[in-house]
């Protein structure tokens, strides 16, 4: 009888891997097919494969900012801050009413770039400010719960940001008015390629580099570093974690906060209390894909999402055959998450995060 | 500057800072336009007022421990007139800070940012009376309000106790005054006791007054009431006491059964939308509560239930192969089929940890929303614009028309499941789920099969949320796509969280809370998922496994402070043990 029950139990493991492997197989010969089908109908050309991918790098740009919010404090708490993408909504949707202000005041129109740097430093203080609020109303008392706590916590989090903001500045679209300077297109080498793109994505990589100078060289950055490895050795080093994860909190806040100034000058419209939703989501994706606690993995992880997401609908799935591909790009970065989680947890970079943390 | 004025002057700030969030995020104005007590005071000024009499309530008691730091119940050592104090400074700031917002508001354009500081809400702030006098009125009122929390503080238990709950009660029915006065307006019943009680906007003064003194009556004399009842009932042989059981039992089934005809039409539609959340409820309840895997995209069973329902029995000519099926053949289908996505979804997440788990389950939910949208799938799921012409649910020439018909299917849906719940839950699948829950490796160490029993658990989730689909389906003969979004899910959660985690009475009762009360009252709904956000996080942080415990679930969350306990005995009574000392 025993043997009977475990061999039957044997078959359900061998079920499950075996599922799993077809899975795989399946996804790699639709993709193949699809992309190949693609590049042989001709329907597309090198410079739209091109500009196709710059709008996906300065759109991955963006998620990388907010991935590394993800990243930094999954680094040294463990946790998922859910809440991460209201972060990142806060400091745009605030900075929408600054920028309501200098283009009714005629300011933007005549210093476009101090401007756009006021927006940022607004943008960034609010999401800075949501953020180490966030971490030290809902998520420091409960440092020590098990597991979902926190989690739950992050979710209710989240939603209550979302209603608050909506509350305070109302329901419906804004968008950031139009800057002069950053519309229309430069050519280069016979490819057009849209200003405010590159634009964004230089900003993103400067902030990007500023953080790992700020890690690397700085004794905060240090001391972070001490905090993620080891809490308890770091506080006996004297170390004060509480105020290295507040500071963690800040700096993930104020990147959200200029990622969502990048947003809004990148897709001006659609500035709402719920526009944090879905990229908070995806940049959790890009994180993961990094290599979730990593901090170039969550830089490499965005870009290559937004890549992805930029050229996958028409690459892959228009190669199937599926009607309104661009409807679903949303959906391919979340399967995209749910196959990396399932067959590479540890993302594209990480390698020791999964096995030792998990 | 001495403690009580110091402790004043921040927990009056705290409570500042919440009053003038409340307001301007539109709460009270919203709720300021439904009495409480018909002419006298209504939920907005209620709201208020209670934020400052907690706030000197709380000040004072932060006092008390500041002086008395071991915190025994019954040795104050604050005087009154050190309560009245602190808890007249705290009114005063709270009081402070919203008339500053109140003055501020007009000649700061705030409302050009700020959509919410309308001029109704600072009329309401400013209790009707302009600025100047209103806000000297308030800062009056306000520090009567804190003083009056602080006395509260120390009065003896009783008399706080029947204090709170006289306010609960009239808060309470004050805001279900519309649901009372539909229920007694009846021919049955004189027309005089509706009009002693509730009027067409909250209770009247002679209603509020009843119900304060019978529920201060019942707070104090309750207990005791209930220690007797209870010693009768004991003193009775075991048959008399089973036999006082189950006609408690029966009841409380006989007013379920007649509940829809008590309450009338409305509410019974109040009471349907529950039902589809206790369903929910039970399902999320088996994966969350009792497996310990968080599902955010719950909603997605409760839409292959719905969609496969619409599905097998549309006859809407759009769509590809419609079957027409009947709603009763179709169940056992649409059962099934959303058991197998149950396990489609578990299967690739299954060696997924906790946290990994809850994004990926949402983004699924996504997904279902998102292919449910596409024009890829609109030949067969109509887009959109969804599918319409789903029939009504029949027994021979029976229809479940109504709210008031439908009814009976949730309670019977209900009872079922609520049955194998209670079944599973001691069972021994139910403790694999448990040990599961408390440490995987562990219980997998022990021989528990998890891959068996967490696939178990998904399926068995998505099945019950699908009956709860198929309903919803053939109830509104007509699915979109954007009813089945994440809230839906956020919801379900929410009312797990609050009734705990675990629990079956507490996803009766959460349903019933969450789902029903912002139904109920309409100036609530707009806030309903902020305030179930800043539930989950309240609840998290204070009471974590909610307010009708499933026993082992309190216990594993305290297990530290259980810990901490032993500890501190130990170190109290260090000669009782002494072979501990390492």
């Amino acid at each position: 009888m025993i043997d009977v029950v475990r061999t039957r139990f044997m078959d359900r493991f061998s079920w499950v891997g075996l599922l799993l492997w077809l899975l795989r197989a399946g996804v790699l010969i639709l993709v193949l097919w699809g992309s190949i089908n693609t590049l042989l109908s001709g329907k597309y050309s090198i410079d739209n494969w091109i500009s196709l991918i710059i709008a996906g790098l300065a759109q991955g740009s963006i998620y990388a900012l907010i991935a590394l919010g993800y990243s930094l404090v999954y680094g040294i708490l463990f946790m998922i801050n859910f809440a991460h993408g209201e972060v990142f909504m806060a400091g745009a949707f605030t900075a929408y009413f600054v920028a309501r202000y200098h283009a009714s005041t005629g300011f933007l129109e005549r210093n476009p770039l101090l401007s756009v740097i006021i927006w940022l430093a607004v943008a960034a203080l609010v999401s800075t400010i949501v953020a180490v609020l966030l971490e030290r109303l809902a998520y420091r008392p409960l440092r020590n719960a098990p597991r979902l706590v926190p989690l739950i916590t992050a979710i209710g989090a989240s939603f209550f940001l979302q209603y608050t903001f909506r509350g305070l500045y109302g329901s419906g679209f804004k968008s950031f008015p139009e800057i002069e300077p950053l519309q229309g297109t430069w050519s280069v080498a016979g490819v057009n390629v849209s200003i405010v793109q590159v634009v964004v994505l230089l900003a993103a990589v400067v902030l990007m580099i500023g953080l790992n100078w700020f890690v690397e060289r700085t004794k905060t950055g240090k001391a972070m570093r001490a905090v993620a490895e080891d809490k308890e050795i770091a506080a006996l080093m004297g170390i004060d974690v509480d105020r290295v994860i507040v500071t963690t909190f800040a700096i993930g806040g104020l990147l959200a906060g200029a990622a969502g100034i990048f947003r809004g000058l990148y897709q001006p419209q659609g500035i709402s209390a719920f526009m944090g939703f879905i990229p908070g989501l995806k940049a959790f994706t890009a994180a993961v894909l990094g290599g979730i606690g990593n901090i170039p993995g969550a830089m490499v992880g965005g870009l290559f999402l937004g890549v992805f997401e930029s050229i996958g609908p028409n690459l892959i799935l228009e190669g199937l055959g599926i009607p309104g591909a661009n409807q679903l790009r949303d959906a391919i970065a979340i399967v995209l998450l749910v196959f990396v989680l399932i067959f590479r947890p540890q993302g594209i970079l990480g390698e020791r995060l999964a096995e030792e943390k998990a | 500057m001495n403690t009580g004025t110091k402790l004043g002057l921040k927990i009056g700030l705290y409570g500042g800072i919440i009053a003038v969030y409340v307001s301007v995020i539109g709460m009270i104005e919203a709720f300021a336009e439904r009495d409480m007590i018909r002419g006298v005071v209504s939920l907005g000024h209620v709201l208020l007022f209670t934020i400052i009499v907690t706030t000197g309530y709380l000040a004072v008691r932060s006092l008390d421990q500041a002086i008395n730091p071991a915190h025994v119940e019954d040795k104050k050592k604050i005087s009154r007139g050190q309560a009245l104090f602190t808890g007249l400074i705290a009114g005063l700031v709270v009081a402070a800070m919203i008339a500053i917002l109140a003055l501020i508001a007009e000649p700061l354009k705030v409302r050009e940012v700020l959509v919410n500081v309308s001029p109704a809400l600072l009329e309401v702030l400013t209790l009707g009376q302009g600025i100047p006098t209103g806000a000297v009125l308030l800062l009056v009122l306000s520090a009567l309000l804190g003083a009056t929390g602080g006395l509260i503080f120390v009065l003896p238990p009783i008399g706080r106790k029947a204090i709170t709950s006289a306010f609960i009660w009239v808060v309470f029915l004050g805001m279900l005054s519309d649901l009372i006065r539909v229920t007694l307006s009846r021919p049955s019943i004189p027309s005089a006791i509706p009009r002693l009680l509730v009027t067409s906007n909250g209770l009247s003064v002679s209603g509020a007054v009843i119900v304060a003194v019978a529920a201060a009556l019942l707070a104090i004399y309750g207990r005791t009431w209930q220690a007797k009842a209870r010693a009768k009932i004991e003193s009775l042989p075991l048959s008399g006491q089973k036999a006082v059981r189950y006609s408690g039992w029966g009841l409380v089934l006989l007013l379920l059964v007649f509940l829809p005809g008590i309450v009338g039409r409305f509410p019974s539609e109040v009471l349907v939308n529950i039902g589809f959340y206790v369903l929910m409820g039970f399902g999320i309840n088996i994966v969350v509560g009792m497996a310990g895997m968080l599902d955010l995209g719950y909603v997605a069973f409760f839409a292959v239930g719905a969609y496969s329902m619409a599905l097998l029995t549309t006859s809407d000519a759009r769509l590809l192969g419609s079957i027409q099926m009947n709603f009763w053949t179709a169940l056992p289908i649409v059962i099934v089929i959303t058991g197998l996505a149950g396990l489609l979804v578990g299967a690739p997440v299954l060696k997924m940890r906790g946290d990994y788990l809850a994004i990926v389950t949402l983004g699924f939910g996504e997904i279902a929303r998102f292919l449910a949208l596409s024009d890829w799938f609109k030949p067969w799921l109509g887009g959109a614009q969804g599918i319409i012409k789903i029939p009504n649910i029949t027994i021979g020439n029976f229809e479940f028309i109504g709210p008031q018909q439908l009814y009976y299917l949730f309670l019977v849906a209900s009872l079922i499941v609520l049955f194998i719940s209670y079944r599973v839950k001691s069972s021994r699948v139910g403790r694999a789920w448990v040990a599961m829950r408390e440490d995987e490796d562990v219980a997998e160490a022990m021989g528990i099969n998890t891959v068996y029993y967490k696939l178990l658990a998904f399926g068995m989730g998505a099945m019950i949320a699908s009956v709860s689909g198929a309903i919803f389906a053939a109830k509104l003969g007509t699915i979109y796509p954007h009813s089945f979004n994440v809230f839906v899910s956020i919801t379900a959660l929410s009312l797990l969280i609050v009734g705990g985690m675990g629990s079956i009475p507490g996803v009766i009762v959460g349903a019933a809370v969450l789902v029903g009360l912002p139904e109920l009252l309409r100036e609530f709904s707009e806030f309903r998922f902020l305030l179930y956000g800043a539930l989950l996080i309240i609840m998290m942080i204070l009471k974590p496994e909610g307010f009708i415990p499933s026993e082992r679930r309190a216990r594993e969350l305290h297990e530290e402070d259980r810990a901490q306990d032993a500890w501190l005995k130990q170190a109290v009574t260090p000669a009782a043990n002494p072979g501990s000392s390492d």
